[in-house]
């Protein structure tokens, strides 16, 4: 195993709001290792994005509030960073890439322009060499006819070429760590079997480490070495891909892996998770889970269980795995 | 008379471009060839499910079926019935016998108005139930349909989750009592979990009601989950129709192949995604003759530039359209 790049350490985050109080993420602990791919799976409300963000110092305080945790990139934690030191790690050794690329790039600059700014304030490039750079890019990630495409803007590209767009400006300034928040979610599927294994490639040849956030248990099971699940702001389960896949525990993982339809059998019914996710306003007591749980016990009403090792790498949130 | 419910022959949809930069430079109208010379049946009870990516037409081929938009050409029969021949008032029971299911849970119910008002909406156009009683009658009892009770009915959309808003949608559309109810999209915008509660919904209501429905999407996995019959649509047109054993177990279009390669399982043991088909979509504006997969498809030849390929019958009416399959 690799050494550590990003631990993240009992990171709890609250938000403020009118209506009352929300933990959005409850204390998460997980390590990304140096060239490894990190899947963080996890339904509406989950919390997965959120961690993304934090990772970023993206998240607004207030209203939010990080109550307690860290997050060490590379040994330091980077929640005691300053702004200063924090514009240091974002674009050139933490990129992220979002899920709708039309919301996350700035509609009224050229791509050439946006791209290159992000190089220029960065990398203090000159003009000239950041627009030689970006065209660069831009054939990196599979823009055909770059040097014409530099002057056109976010719209005049269809949403497969926008996510490449994303990807050349988070791959911009060389990071050694990106984030992927749902890259493929809005794209067709063979638009996403594309950039997947673009940025399969770009991994590889930049011996980058990822943490892949999606719902998709499909493209989890064919990209990450590494799964978490997350529910409701904790996360449930953690196991390397084929333990995780061959042998899940946590009954959210079940749940989830028997609701999907299949491509190769057909049932007449699926078996889905009965009910909906809770109210993160007003959660249950114990286990976030439990009113939905096949399994409960008297103590999941009232114990938040803790993630503990079961398997060599393999930890679960749950009473019936201690 | 014929033995299908619903039958499409030749549908064709062209929307004309005239005010785009090119049509303006050049003062010719340029055409969006959306829904280009498809035909299709549904057998009474069956599901078909239309599956393509974006811009192949299938959310256009709802919206054409229920007469939101009219055709450029073609025939559509209801129960042997020209539709596109029903006098205005015929055409108010057509839309009881039709339906559709949106895909987006939160723009397709209106905001302002409480569950029992928008379930009570269709009731009232089409005559249904008089005075509140009937009507509230009527409404729990759609309520119960779908999974839900009486304390949701004088709740407002905004309370309810995405998959209990895709309840209502179903409910409302149910209302009507329709023989044929056409879903575009309605689970894609749904978390995985609440999917499949959806899936079963309709599945469930397919028996109890005796249904038939046309489902469209763009997941491969729910289309073999919920269809009888499948029709792959890319740009336009129909490049294959079968039994969804056969479209998914002996798919023979290269597009269809393209589609189900690229599909990742949720399982590590399969193998992974594979591109087949190289290079971005045709364009439905002005395209060429000739296949529509021209340019993309590894077994392209001269006449394949030529000549669009119909869509024929291999034995067991699995049809493909292809030169060289």
């Amino acid at each position: 195993m690799t050494d550590p790049v990003l631990q993240l350490e009992d990171l709890t985050v609250r938000f403020h709001l009118k209506r009352g109080q929300l933990t959005a993420i409850d204390g998460v602990t997980f390590t990304v290792h140096r060239g490894e791919t990190f899947g963080l799976v996890g339904e509406s409300g989950s919390g997965k994005t959120a961690t993304a963000r934090s990772v970023m110092r993206l998240i607004p305080i207030p209203p939010g509030e990080v109550v307690r945790g860290r997050i060490l990139f590379e040994g330091a934690n980077i929640l005691e960073y300053s702004d200063q030191q924090m514009r240091e790690l974002r674009g050139k050794k933490i990129a992220m890439v979002f899920q709708e690329p039309m919301s996350a790039l700035n509609p009224v600059f050229t791509v050439g322009k946006q791209i290159a700014d992000a190089l220029r304030t960065n990398l203090a490039m000159s003009k000239k060499e950041a627009k030689a750079r970006v065209i660069e890019l831009l054939q990196l990630v599979g823009i055909p006819a770059p040097a014409s495409r530099y002057d056109n803007y976010v719209h005049e590209f269809s949403g497969g070429m926008r996510q490449r767009v994303m990807l050349a400006m988070a791959l911009s300034c060389n990071p050694t760590f990106l984030i992927a928040d749902e890259p493929t979610t809005a794209l067709d599927v063979t638009i996403q079997a594309t950039i997947l294994e673009l940025i399969r490639s770009m991994i590889e040849r930049f011996h980058m480490s990822l943490i892949f956030i999606t719902h998709n248990l499909g493209v989890v099971a064919h990209t990450c070495d590494t799964i978490g699940v997350m529910y409701a702001s904790h996360l449930v389960e953690l196991g390397p891909k084929n333990e995780l896949f061959a042998h899940p525990l946590h009954p959210y993982t079940v749940g989830l892996l028997n609701s999907i339809p299949r491509l190769d059998t057909k049932t007449k019914y699926l078996t889905p998770i009965t009910g909906s996710v809770c109210n993160m306003l007003q959660p249950p007591r114990g286990c976030k889970f439990h009113p939905r749980c096949a399994h409960a016990i008297d103590i999941c009403t009232q114990e938040i269980p803790r993630l503990k090792e079961v398997a060599p790498g393999h930890f679960v949130a749950c009473h019936l795995h201690t | 008379m014929s033995d299908y419910f619903l039958e499409i022959k030749n549908l064709t949809k062209y929307f004309p471009l005239n005010n785009d930069v090119l049509s303006r430079l050049t003062g010719k109208t340029r055409l969006l060839k959306a829904v280009d010379d498809i035909s299709f049946f549904i057998k009474p009870g069956e599901t078909l499910g239309l599956v393509g990516e974006s811009g192949c037409g299938k959310s256009t081929t709802a919206r054409l079926i229920t007469r939101l938009i009219e055709p450029s050409s073609g025939t559509m029969l209801l129960k042997g019935e020209d539709l596109l021949a029903l006098p205005p008032s015929r055409m108010l029971e057509m839309r009881k016998t039709i339906q559709l299911v949106f895909q987006d849970p939160y723009s397709s119910l209106n905001p302002r108005k409480t569950v029992m008002q928008i379930l009570s909406r269709p009731l009232e156009v089409h005559n249904l139930a008089h005075g509140w009683t009937a009507k509230r009658r009527q409404v729990l009892h759609l309520l119960h349909l779908v999974g839900m009770g009486v304390e949701h009915a004088d709740r407002y959309p905004h309370e309810f989750s995405g998959g209990q808003r895709q309840r209502l949608a179903i409910a409302r559309a149910l209302a009507v009592k329709p023989q044929l109810v056409i879903g575009d999209e309605p689970v894609s915008a749904l978390d995985v979990s609440i999917q499949a509660q959806i899936l079963n919904l309709f599945r469930e209501l397919q028996e109890e009601l005796n249904l038939t429905y046309l489902f469209i999407a763009h997941d491969l996995s729910v289309i073999r989950h919920i269809s009888d019959r499948v029709a792959v649509m890319y740009v336009g047109k129909i490049v294959e129709m079968g039994t969804v054993q056969e479209i998914f177990l002996h798919p023979q279009h290269p597009y269809t192949q393209a589609l189900l390669a690229a599909v990742p399982e949720a399982d590590p043991r399969k193998p992974p995604p594979r591109l087949t088909l190289h290079g971005e979509l045709a364009t439905p504006i002005d395209p060429p003759p000739g296949c529509r997969l021209y340019g993309r498809c590894p077994l392209a030849t001269e006449i394949c530039g030529q000549v669009s390929p119909p869509l024929s019958d291999r034995g067991g009416a699995h049809y493909v359209a292809c030169h060289n399959v």
